[in-house]
């Protein structure tokens, strides 16, 4: 018998029993944060994601209270200040009107970001209900409520969005509804999704006689892991409607003056581009396309945290 | 094969039916519809009216005599133009459209996959942020704002292109542009992604151990499974790039259907609107249609569905 | 599945000009001498988004001509990457190879460019994977995932590799071969479907066939058709064969010798029955004592108490330590030598030095 390294350095004390230690071999297992923690922890780390996060909380807060603190009056018709290019006392121009671009776009982002978020959260509920109900009943009820979402899903969405806007006349609400109505198609496949996730995990657990544990297990692991989807279509449901809004508005099926969306104000500065009035067009596309942009990286972001698939 | 293309020609008809039935519903709802008792000033427009619609007959003749109607391709007439109908304007802006319709397409899938690819195969590489930039920038942007950007730099400050219209292959840069690149980008995104996930695909690592060209694997091996998923939202593209004309032709004052589409919206013109509608759709269904047949084709396990071997 | 059961010994006799080679055949029970492969102290790592997994650390071994060296352990012990180096399939860059060599028939491995690699892959060396559902290209047909390789690396016309094909495809075991080169892998079962990666690997006449776990996803039926499968090659053709598995009811049937792993080492290595019979290791007498017993089902089935280190800090001593019976100081603080207990039986383990003899005596 040869041992090929030499082992002999090792001093004679050590060649004493350790004992077993079990624990030690199954404690290398790392911390095990709680869901919504490590998701917001590797959140943080996407700087794009929460570079449009921080935009769109700055956003929200000039949407709410910028209107309220503007000197300017966007009622009436200011003739003396006429498509005045952006200045000190105009910081984004002025329009045809006389109205403040700058008053305008956070009048506008109320309408665009009422929109898009009421357009997710109204898609949330439906979505939870029908593709709740879809997927915890199963069977005969799941397979024809799924048949009515395969047609509906095959509906040309903003066409029909154009005929509802046309027949019910363009107002906010009719926006809400005529989005909502196309909309909810899309949630209600991935809460029905989910659903049959916990249904699944449900069946199998019990069939295993976890017991008591189950329930909370799916109320600790199960449920946040489900809802990532969730939200992450909300998120990015938000810029759709935002952009539907938008190009609603830009067809002729807008809200109109003084209160009008960011659509509306570009659509309005259209005929004007070629004048040199750039500020009219430039101010409510720049915060459309930001907007947006915000919203994409953060679901994005969202989706790449959430995903229970990566996690390390 | 066979059933799977009845299976999808069956819902395609349900789905235009579904389509032409709301629109004759809702347009019977509408203050100032043809439908509306108050009659239009114009005698021939009014006599174009109670013709196509039978206005004299009760409701479900009308109905069916309306999706008769469409369904010979006939789509009414106008309520503001007494000598043009659905169809006069269809043959005169449908072709234009429909040529833009297909040249942004052609851009946006052969550089949105060329785009998508090269940024997979050099994942987190200077290509890859590059591109990925592109494409959420290119997601964020509407079409109109870009469509203004283009047209305020190449047109009006550089001098470079024409501004608007249709009537050469410069005129119809700008426009396909402002139109390609939403597109562009969600194909890129997507093929980015699903190009990663095959490259990981046991088939792939068994194609590199064959020793194959790095070309033929990512042609041969990884391309045609990475664009199944592409195929899948061509419908929602199209869709996007369908109403996309609407902008685009009203910004460039291109004479496509789109813009008498705009504009009958705009001067509430209800007969042209419902009749372009149930067009749009019909023609929107058909492409998906012919999207899932090519899917059909492209995924042999749907191909050959009904006659599996062993397995 | 029948047609799995019945065909190979039909085909066996019909193909066989395609893959003997006359010297090698018969050698199989003789005594394996010509060194063909060499694994040197190879150490690969993974960079990961939680750290640096050190996957290899020093595995080093042998591979005899014509022989079968089975590699076991437990899943994530590091055969996958062991394989995979071999292969030049370590994913770049997130995978390194840090050190080590592979020498092939005197050739480093380890050093080649891609393109040289290239010619090697699928030509010298060929592997096979583990699940055939997922390594087969569901979107091209049989035959051309057949032919390709054997195209790109010799001049054959279309009509040679597709007549090549057909009767390694007959060889394998598949019926109605030219027929089913025109099908795509979903309309094959899933033992058919390993038969069509075997006869992939096989079509270029490799040297060395690498199996990663190539019946674990098989029914139990099926295994024992594709190990007679891998037996009847070797004897044809004289083919080296790593085979990969955690089973050892595998190993027993068609290994010539076995390296155990763990936590990236190879710690014991010797022929079958040094391994079977007098096994050195306390790892691999706890392997060997969970063999899988009928009476016992899967999941009750509990090999060794306690789970394997953590790759991303390896203990610097003895990494099963934890779980060892035996364990001494010693074991936690140095990493035990190699120890040879015959020609071909080597051990890393403390209990070999015979001051912890005396310990336990
Ligand atoms: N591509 C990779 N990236 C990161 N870690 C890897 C990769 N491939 C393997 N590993 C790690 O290397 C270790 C050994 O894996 P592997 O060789 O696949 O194990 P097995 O013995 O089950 O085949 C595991 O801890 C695994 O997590
Ligand atoms: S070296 Fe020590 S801990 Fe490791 S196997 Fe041998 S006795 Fe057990
Ligand atoms: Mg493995």
């Amino acid at each position: 018998m040869v041992t090929r390294q030499q082992n002999v350095q090792a001093p004679d004390e050590w060649f004493k029993p350790k004992g077993r230690d079990a624990e030690k071999a199954e404690s290398v297992v790392r911390p095990s944060l709680s869901y919504w923690k490590d998701a917001w922890r590797r959140l943080r780390k996407n700087k794009l994601a929460m570079g449009g996060l921080v935009f769109l909380i700055i956003l929200t807060l000039f949407a709410i209270f910028a209107p309220m603190l503007s000197p300017h009056n966007i009622e009436i018709t200011q003739y003396a200040n006429q498509n005045q290019p952006p200045s000190g006392a105009h910081w984004f121009g002025t329009d045809d009107k006389g109205w403040d671009v700058f008053t305008r776009t956070w009048h506008g982002a109320r309408v665009s970001l009422f929109v898009g978020v009421a357009a997710a959260l109204i898609d949330f509920f439906i979505g939870i209900i029908y593709g709740g109900i879809s997927g915890y009943k199963g069977g005969r009820t799941d397979t024809i409520m799924m048949r009515i979402i395969e047609i509906l899903y095959g509906l040309p969405h903003l066409l029909v969005v154009i005929l509802l806007m046309v027949i019910m006349g363009p107002s906010l609400t009719t926006i809400i509804v005529a989005l909502t109505i196309t909309g909810w198609v899309g949630m209600a496949r991935i809460v029905r999704g989910q659903v049959l996730q916990i249904k699944n995990y449900e069946f199998v657990t019990a069939s295993k006689s976890f017991g008591a544990g189950t329930s909370r297990i799916i109320r600790k692991n199960l449920l946040p892991n489900t809802m990532g989807p969730i939200i992450v279509q909300m998120t990015l449901t938000v810029p759709s409607a935002i952009f539907a809004e938008a190009f609603l508005s830009f067809i002729g099926l807008g809200i109109q003056a003084p209160v009008a969306s960011w659509g509306v104000m570009a659509n309005d500065a259209l005929p004007v581009i070629l004048s040199g009035h750039w500020w009219r067009l430039f101010f409510p596309a720049l915060f459309i396309s930001l907007t947006m942009f915000a919203f994409n990286v953060l679901g994005d972001g969202m989706q790449d945290a959430l995903d229970p698939k990566l996690r390390g | 094969m066979a059933i799977y293309i009845v299976k999808r020609f069956f819902m395609m008809i349900a789905t235009i039916l579904i389509i032409a039935t709301l629109t004759f519903f809702l347009m019977h709802s509408v203050p100032g519809s043809p439908f509306d008792e108050e009659r239009t000033s114009n005698p021939t427009i009014q006599a174009n009216l109670e013709k196509f619609y039978k206005l004299d007959q009760p409701t479900h003749v009308q109905y069916f005599d309306y999706l008769k109607s469409i369904a010979t391709f006939d789509f009414g007439p106008s309520i503001k133009k007494p000598n043009e109908t659905v169809n006069t304007l269809l043959a005169r802006g449908f072709p234009i459209s429909f040529e833009l319709g297909m040249v942004t397409i052609l851009v946006a899938v052969i550089s949105g996959i060329t785009l998508g690819t090269l940024a997979a195969l050099r994942h987190n590489g200077i290509i890859d942020y590059s591109a990925m930039a592109f494409a959420v920038i290119g997601i964020s942007v509407p079409n109109f704002v870009l469509a203004t950007v283009l047209i305020q730099q190449f047109a009006v400050n550089w001098n470079l292109l024409p501004p608007a219209t249709w009537s050469s292959r410069m005129h119809m840069i700008l426009p396909t542009l402002a139109l390609a690149t939403g597109p562009t980008a969600i194909i890129a995104r997507l093929t980015r992604s699903s190009m990663l996930e095959v490259l990981t695909q046991d088939y792939i690592k068994m194609a590199r151990a064959k020793g194959l060209s790095p070309v033929r694997i990512v042609l041969r091996h990884a391309l045609r499974n990475a664009l199944m998923p592409v195929v899948t939202i061509m419908g929602t593209m199209l869709a996007g790039i369908l109403t996309g004309t609407f902008v685009i032709e009203k910004i460039f004052a291109i004479p496509g259907m789109g813009k008498y589409f705009v504009e009958s919206i705009n001067n509430r013109d209800y007969p042209v609107i419902m009749g372009s509608t149930v067009f749009y759709s019909a023609f929107l269904v058909f492409m998906l249609f012919l999207v899932d047949i090519v899917y059909g084709f492209i995924d042999p396990r749907i191909k050959l569905h009904r006659k599996e071997g062993d397995a | 599945m029948n047609e799995d059961e019945n065909t190979l010994k039909k085909n066996g006799q019909g193909g066989a000009a395609v893959l003997t080679k006359p010297e090698a055949a018969g050698k199989r029970k003789q005594v394996f001498s010509e060194v063909m492969l060499s694994v040197r102290d190879l150490y690969v790592s993974f960079r990961t988004f939680g750290g640096e997994v050190q996957a290899l650390r020093g595995v080093s071994f042998d591979l005899y001509k014509g022989e079968t060296l089975a590699i076991v352990g437990e899943s994530g012990c590091g055969k996958s990457v062991t394989a995979n180096t071999i292969m030049g399939l370590i994913p770049e860059p997130a995978g390194r190879i840090k050190n080590g060599s592979v020498l092939f028939k005197g050739k480093d491995l380890t050093k080649l460019d891609k393109s040289k690699m290239r010619k090697v892959q699928g030509v010298d060396i060929s592997m096979i994977f583990q699940d055939p559902m997922t390594a087969l290209n569901p979107t091209l047909k049989i035959g051309e995932q057949l032919t390709e390789g054997l195209r790109t690396h010799q001049k054959v016309s279309i009509g040679e590799a597709r007549k090549k094909a057909i009767k390694l495809l007959e060889v394998v075991g598949i019926p109605n071969p030219e027929e089913r080169m025109k099908q795509y892998p979903h309309q094959f079962s899933g033992g058919m479907r390993q038969r069509i990666v075997i006869a992939i690997a096989l079509i270029c006449e490799p040297e060395l066939l690498i199996a990663d776990e190539p019946t674990t996803a098989l029914d139990v039926t099926i295994q024992a058709q594709i190990l007679e499968l891998f037996e009847e090659i070797q004897e044809r053709t004289g083919v080296s064969i790593i085979l990969i598995t955690h089973d050892l009811g595998v190993v027993a049937k068609i290994a010539d010798r076995i390296a155990v792993m763990y936590a990236g080492k190879v710690i014991e290595i010797g022929t079958k029955r040094e391994v079977f019979y007098t096994p050195q290791h306390p790892y691999t007498k706890g392997l060997l004592a969970s063999v899988p017993r009928l009476d016992l089902k899967e999941e009750e089935l509990q090999p060794i108490e306690g789970t394997p280190p953590d790759l991303f800090a390896p203990p610097i001593g003895c990494p099963f330590t934890a779980r060892c019976p035996f364990a001494m100081e010693v074991c936690d603080r140095i990493y035990p030598g190699t120890t040879d207990i015959s020609v071909t039986h080597a051990v890393d383990c403390w209990l070999q030095d015979e001051r912890a003899k005396k310990l336990f005596d």
